[in-house]
C-alpha cells in the first residue's frame, strides 16, 4: 500500500500547564493539557494502564481511584485539578513482592472477577472505605450499598459482596 | 496418584494479575508515536448524503488524516456477510465509510486520525456533511406493512429473510387438539455492555511487512483472514491479537466493524500505530445489540395439556444490516419448543430491517425470547386448562428414556439437527418445586394478600443448545527447560477462566500443576485454526479438543519414559511434573523427557547433555530422529462436534411487587442447572450468575429505546439501565450434572446459560402477584414500573 506523505507531524493545540501530584507515593510533575482527564494523565502519560475507563460519564466506576485518601472517578476529574492531589491507583495496592493485598486475595479465593476490567475500581472503591474511619455495615445490603458506585457485567456481584465480607472479617474492618 | 483437577474448584490462573492492574487491554498497550482515531458518525437514522466537506477538519492542528469513503481505496466496499443463508436474498451489509446513504444514527461517515483523541474528537465536529433526512419506521410491526417506508429500496417491506421450518406433521397435530392457546410476546433490545468497550490498534512494521492487530474480538482467526484478504496481504503477514478482554458477551464475536478494517489500514498508510478506543456513547451507537422480537405463539394440546404441536410466526428486529445472517432467529426458532416433547411443529419467522444499530448475537442469541414465547404461553395454557403451571409442564418434559430426542426437519445455527442429547428435566423440575417452596405458596399468598402485599411464584424452563462446531484445535507442547506445559487454541477469552479450566483438563492427563500449564489463545502468531468464542462452546469444542491432544502427549511422554526408565510403559505414571514407576521413588522430571525427545547437537544445559550425539542414551541404529518421528513432547488435536450439545435448566421466583413504587422485589430466586460435567464449578456459577445478573437487567431495566425518528434516546449509562450489586438479587444455584454423550469430557456449554430464563421466569411471578387486579398477562419484557402501574390500576 502507498504510504501517504502529505502531512508533517503536528502537535495538539491544546494549552499545557505545569501540574505537580504524588502518585503512589512518588511525585510527578508533567506539563498537562489543560483538559486532560486524569484517567487519561494516569494512563497515558503514567503508563499506570491498571485504572481504566468504561464510560467516561462518572457512571461505571472503573476509573475509581483514591484522590487525597478517597475514592474518586479519575474520568470525571481534570489532571490538572489534582495539582497537589495525593492519588493512589491499583498499581500501589499490592506490596512491594508484589504479594496481593488481603482484599486482593479474598477476590481471588471468591472468585470475585471474571474479565477483571472493573477490578481495580472496585478494589480502590472499597479499600477507601476500609482505611477509613468510618463505620462499615457489613451486612449483604450494607455491602452491596457500598459497591452500588461500581458496575460490574460478569460476575453478577454475589461473589463480590463474599469476597468484601471475607476481607472484612479477616481484617477485623467495620468493627469500629 | 494426583487429585484429579477436572471438577476442582481450582482458583483461576489469571487473577493476579487483573487484580494488580496488570491486565494488558487493548488500550493499556504502549505504542510509541501511536495516532488516534475518532469517527463522523450519522445524526440521522435514514439520510441521503449530498456531500461531505473535510477541508476544515483537514486543517485543524494536529489532524494527521481524515478519511471518507472516497479515500479509503480497498476498503470502500460492502462487508462481508458472514452466515450466508437461503432465507436471505440480497443481504444487506454495512460500507466502512457510508457512501450516498446512511441507515442509523451512528453509522461511520469518516474517520479522523490525529495526535490524540481529543483533537481527533473536536476535528469530527468540523466534518461538514450534507444529508438529506428520509422518513422511517422504527415500530417492528409497522414496518412490514405495504406503506412503510423502506430502509433499503431493494427489500419491500423491510423483509430481510422469511424461513419457515416444519418438525413432525403439524397439520395432524393441530386436528387431534383440544384446545388451542394463543399468545402475542415481545422482547425489546439490549445490548452487552461489556465493561470493557471495543478496541483496535494496528502497527505495520516496514521492514517485515508484518502487520500487528490488536482487537477485542472474540474471532481473531477470521479477522486475520479477513484483513489479509479485504487488504491483500499474505496471511502470515498478518497478526491479529486479542490481548486481555473486558467482556464480550457476543458483539465482539462480530466482524467486521469499521475500525476493525480502518485502523490497521491507516496504520500501513500513515506509517506510523493508530488507534481507536470505543467510548461508551459509540458502543451504544456503534456495535451491534439484539433481542427485539413479537411472536405469536400456538399451542394446540388435549384436554390434560399435552401439547401435540406448536405454531409460531415471529418478527426478528436485525436492524439496518445482516451481516450475521438470520443467526439469532434461526436459534430462536429452533428453540421454540423448549424442553418438551411436541413432536409437531411449524415455526416461520421474519426478519426485518429498521433503521437502527444492527443486530447480531448477545448473550443468549434468540433463546430468551423462544423461551419468554413458549413458557409464557405454557403458564397461559395452565390457567385456560385449570392445570397446575408445574403440573402441565411434567405433562409434557421430555423423559430420560426419550433422550436424544431428534427434532427432524429443524436445523440448528450450526447447520446440524437438534437433538436433545441428555437431561433429567423432570428431576430438575422438583428440585425446583421443593427449593422455592411451592407446596405452601398458595397459602402463602392467599395469608400476603390478606395483608395487602402481592406475592407471585414465577417459574420457566429453558433449554440452550451449545458447543457449536464447526470445530477447534488442541496444540500442545513440554517446554524442555522448565517442563512447563504449553497449551494454544483458536479461541480468544474475555474474562471466562480458559487459562484455568483447560489448565485442568491438561493437568490431569500430564501430571502436573495447574498453574504450570500455561495457555496462549487470541493471537494467530501463536496458533491460527479455530474459529471464534461464541454459542457457549469454548469448554465443549476446545475443551474437548485440547483434552484429545492432552491424551496425545500422555502417550508420547509415558512411552519416552519407559525407555528412559528401562520399564514398561503400565508402569509408569505421570504425576508432579514427572514420570514415576508406579510404587517407586525412580523418576524423570518432565522437562527432562522434553530434551531427551529431542535429539541435539549442543548441550545448553545437563539435562540437554543426555540428548547430544554421543551421549550414551543417543546411540540409535539409524537416525536420531526415526522416520515419521517429531522431536520432543509436542502433539495437535481437533474436536468437531457431530451437532450440539443441549444444556438445560429451570428457574422460579417468588417476586413482591409494592403497588404504590410499582417496584418488583425478588424475595427468592432458585436456578437448577445441568451443562453435564463441570470442569470446575467455581468457574460454572460464575458463568450462570453473570448470565442470571443480565437476565435480571433484561426483565426489569434494559431496553434501549428510539425516538420516533430513529433517536436513540438512552445511549449512556446514566439512562439506559444495567443492575448495580443493588438490583441483583442472591440466587440459590444448585446443579445437576447428567453427561453429554456426545463429547469424550461429557461437557456442555454453561456462558449463556444464566441469563436464558429470567425475562420469563419473572414475568411468570409478576403476573401471579397481580392477579387480583385482574388479568394482567406480563407478555413483555423488560417489565417496567410503569407497565406494573397500569395493571394495578386497571384492574
Amino acid at each position: 500500500m502507498k504510504r501517504s506523505l502529505s502531512k508533517t507531524q503536528q502537535e495538539s493545540a491544546d494549552p499545557k500547564q505545569r501540574t505537580r501530584m504524588t502518585v503512589n507515593g512518588e511525585t510527578v510533575e508533567r506539563d498537562v493539557s489543560v483538559r486532560m482527564l486524569l484517567s487519561d494523565f494516569l494512563r497515558h502519560e503514567l503508563g499506570l494502564t491498571g485504572t481504566h475507563v468504561g464510560c467516561e460519564h462518572g457512571v461505571c466506576g472503573a476509573c475509581t481511584v483514591m484522590i487525597n485518601g478517597r475514592s474518586g472517578r479519575s474520568c470525571l476529574t481534570f489532571a490538572v485539578q489534582a495539582d497537589g492531589a495525593d492519588i493512589r491507583t491499583i498499581e500501589s495496592v499490592a506490596d512491594e513482592n508484589g504479594d496481593l493485598h488481603p482484599l486482593q486475595e479474598a477476590f481471588r479465593d471468591c472468585h470475585a472477577l471474571q474479565c477483571g476490567y472493573c477490578t481495580p475500581g472496585m478494589i480502590m472503591n472499597v479499600l477507601s472505605h476500609m482505611e477509613s474511619d468510618e463505620e462499615m455495615d457489613l451486612s449483604d445490603q450494607g455491602i452491596r450499598e457500598l459497591l452500588s458506585g461500581n458496575l460490574c457485567r460478569c460476575t453478577g456481584y454475589a461473589n463480590i459482596v463474599k469476597a468484601v465480607r471475607q476481607a472484612a472479617d479477616k481484617a477485623n474492618w467495620g468493627s469500629a | 496418584m494426583s487429585t484429579r483437577m477436572f471438577g476442582a474448584p481450582v482458583k483461576r490462573n489469571a487473577d493476579a494479575k487483573f487484580l494488580k492492574g496488570e491486565g494488558a487491554y487493548v488500550d493499556d498497550i504502549a505504542l510509541p508515536g501511536v495516532r488516534h482515531a475518532a469517527f463522523v458518525r450519522s445524526p440521522f437514522a435514514r439520510a441521503r448524503i449530498n456531500g461531505i466537506d473535510t477541508s476544515e477538519a483537514e486543517a485543524h492542528p494536529g489532524v494527521i488524516a481524515v478519511y471518507t469513503c472516497d479515500n479509503i481505496g480497498p476498503l470502500d466496499i460492502k462487508m462481508p456477510l458472514l452466515i450466508p443463508h437461503e432465507s436471505m436474498t440480497d443481504a444487506q451489509t454495512q460500507r466502512p465509510l457510508a457512501r450516498d446513504d446512511v441507515y442509523y444514527v451512528g453509522q461511520t461517515v469518516a474517520m479522523i486520525v490525529a495526535v490524540d483523541r481529543y483533537t481527533a474528537e473536536d476535528a469530527a465536529l468540523l466534518v461538514d456533511v450534507d444529508y438529506e433526512p428520509l422518513d422511517v419506521e422504527l415500530d417492528l410491526e409497522a414496518a412490514v406493512k405495504d406503506d412503510a417506508p423502506l430502509v433499503h429500496a431493494t427489500h419491500p417491506n423491510n423483509v430481510a429473510a422469511d424461513f419457515n421450518q416444519i418438525c413432525g406433521d403439524p397439520q395432524s397435530g393441530y386436528a387431534e387438539a383440544d384446545h388451542v392457546t394463543r399468545i402475542q410476546i415481545q422482547v425489546d433490545r439490549s445490548t452487552s455492555a461489556a465493561m470493557e468497550c471495543r478496541a483496535v490498534a494496528a502497527r505495520y512494521d516496514e521492514i517485515t511487512g508484518e502487520l500487528i492487530v490488536w482487537d477485542t474480538t472474540q474471532a481473531p482467526i477470521s479477522v486475520r483472514g479477513g484483513l489479509a484478504s479485504i487488504l491483500e496481504l499474505d496471511e502470515d503477514k498478518v497478526r491479529v491479537v486479542a490481548p486481555d478482554v473486558g467482556g464480550g458477551f457476543g458483539q465482539k464475536v462480530l466482524l467486521f466493524y469499521p475500525d476493525e478494517l480502518l485502523v490497521p489500514f491507516a496504520a500501513m498508510q500513515l506509517g506510523s500505530p493508530v488507534k481507536y478506543i470505543e467510548d461508551r456513547r459509540e458502543n451504544f451507537i456503534g456495535s451491534t445489540q439484539e433481542r427485539t422480537q413479537i411472536h405469536m405463539i400456538e399451542l394446540h394440546a388435549r384436554k390434560n395439556g399435552e401439547v401435540v404441536a406448536l405454531k409460531d410466526f415471529f418478527l426478528h428486529d436485525t436492524g439496518a444490516f445482516i451481516p450475521y445472517g438470520i443467526a439469532v432467529a434461526q436459534v430462536a426458532s429452533t428453540s421454540i419448543a423448549g424442553p418438551y416433547r411436541i413432536p409437531n411443529i411449524e415455526v416461520r419467522f421474519q426478519a426485518v430491517y429498521t433503521p437502527t444499530v444492527p443486530v447480531t448475537p448477545y448473550r443468549g442469541c434468540g433463546r430468551p425470547q423462544s423461551c419468554f414465547a413458549i413458557e409464557r404461553a405454557m403458564d397461559q395454557l395452565a390457567e385456560e386448562l385449570g392445570l397446575d403451571r408445574f403440573e402441565v409442564r411434567r405433562r409434557n418434559l421430555v423423559t430420560e428414556d426419550e433422550f436424544p430426542l431428534v427434532r427432524e426437519g429443524l436445523l440448528f445455527a450450526d447447520g446440524l439437527r437438534v437433538s436433545l442429547d441428555s437431561g433429567q428435566y423432570h428431576k430438575a423440575l422438583e428440585m425446583v418445586h421443593a427449593s422455592i417452596g411451592a407446596d405452601d405458596f398458595a397459602a402463602r399468598q392467599e395469608a400476603a394478600r390478606a395483608e395487602g402485599r402481592y406475592l407471585g411464584l414465577g417459574l420457566a424452563y429453558y433449554v440452550e443448545g451449545t458447543g457449536l462446531g464447526p470445530y477447534e484445535g488442541g496444540h500442545i507442547k513440554i517446554h524442555p527447560i522448565t517442563g512447563k506445559v504449553y497449551v494454544n487454541t483458536g479461541l480468544s477469552g474475555q474474562g471466562q477462566g480458559h487459562e484455568t479450566v483447560f489448565a485442568q483438563i491438561v493437568a490431569d492427563q500430564l501430571g502436573v500443576a495447574v498453574e504450570d500449564v500455561i495457555l496462549t489463545e487470541g493471537d494467530t502468531g501463536a496458533y491460527d485454526w479455530g474459529v471464534a468464542t461464541f454459542a457457549s462452546r469454548a469448554a465443549v469444542v476446545s475443551g474437548n479438543a485440547i483434552h484429545k491432544t492432552a491424551l496425545l502427549v500422555r502417550k508420547q511422554t509415558i512411552t519416552a519414559a519407559a525407555n528412559m526408565l528401562e520399564a514398561d510403559p503400565e508402569e509408569i505414571e505421570l504425576r508432579d511434573g514427572a514420570a514415576w514407576i508406579i510404587g517407586g521413588n525412580r523418576n524423570v522430571p518432565l522437562a527432562a523427557i522434553a530434551t531427551a525427545t529431542n535429539p541435539l547437537r549442543y548441550a545448553f544445559n545437563d539435562a540437554a547433555q543426555a540428548a547430544t550425539q554421543f551421549a550414551p542414551a543417543s546411540r540409535h541404529d539409524g537416525p536420531p530422529l526415526d522416520e515419521g518421528q517429531h522431536p520432543g513432547l509436542e502433539a495437535t488435536d481437533y474436536y468437531s462436534p457431530e451437532c450440539a450439545t443441549w444444556a438445560y435448566g429451570v428457574h422460579a421466583a417468588i417476586v413482591e411487587i409494592d403497588p404504590d413504587t410499582c417496584s418488583v422485589e425478588i424475595q427468592k430466586y432458585v436456578c437448577i442447572h445441568d451443562c453435564g460435567n463441570m470442569i470446575n464449578p467455581v468457574i460454572v456459577d460464575g458463568q450462570v450468575m453473570g448470565g442470571l445478573a443480565q437476565g435480571f437487567g433484561g426483565a426489569l431495566m434494559e431496553r434501549i429505546e428510539y425516538d420516533q425518528d430513529g433517536n436513540p434516546t438512552n445511549a449512556n449509562f446514566v439512562d439506559f439501565l444495567i443492575p448495580y450489586a443493588t438490583e441483583v438479587p442472591e440466587v440459590d444455584i444448585q446443579h445437576l450434572e447428567t453427561p453429554s454423550p456426545l463429547n469424550p469430557l461429557g461437557v456442555k456449554g454453561v456462558g449463556e446459560a444464566g441469563c436464558i430464563a429470567v425475562g420469563a421466569t419473572v414475568a411468570s411471578g409478576v403476573a401471579d402477584a397481580l392477579k387480583p387486579f385482574g388479568d394482567h398477562k406480563f407478555h413483555h419484557t423488560p417489565i417496567t414500573p410503569s407497565m406494573i402501574y397500569d395493571a394495578i390500576s386497571t384492574g
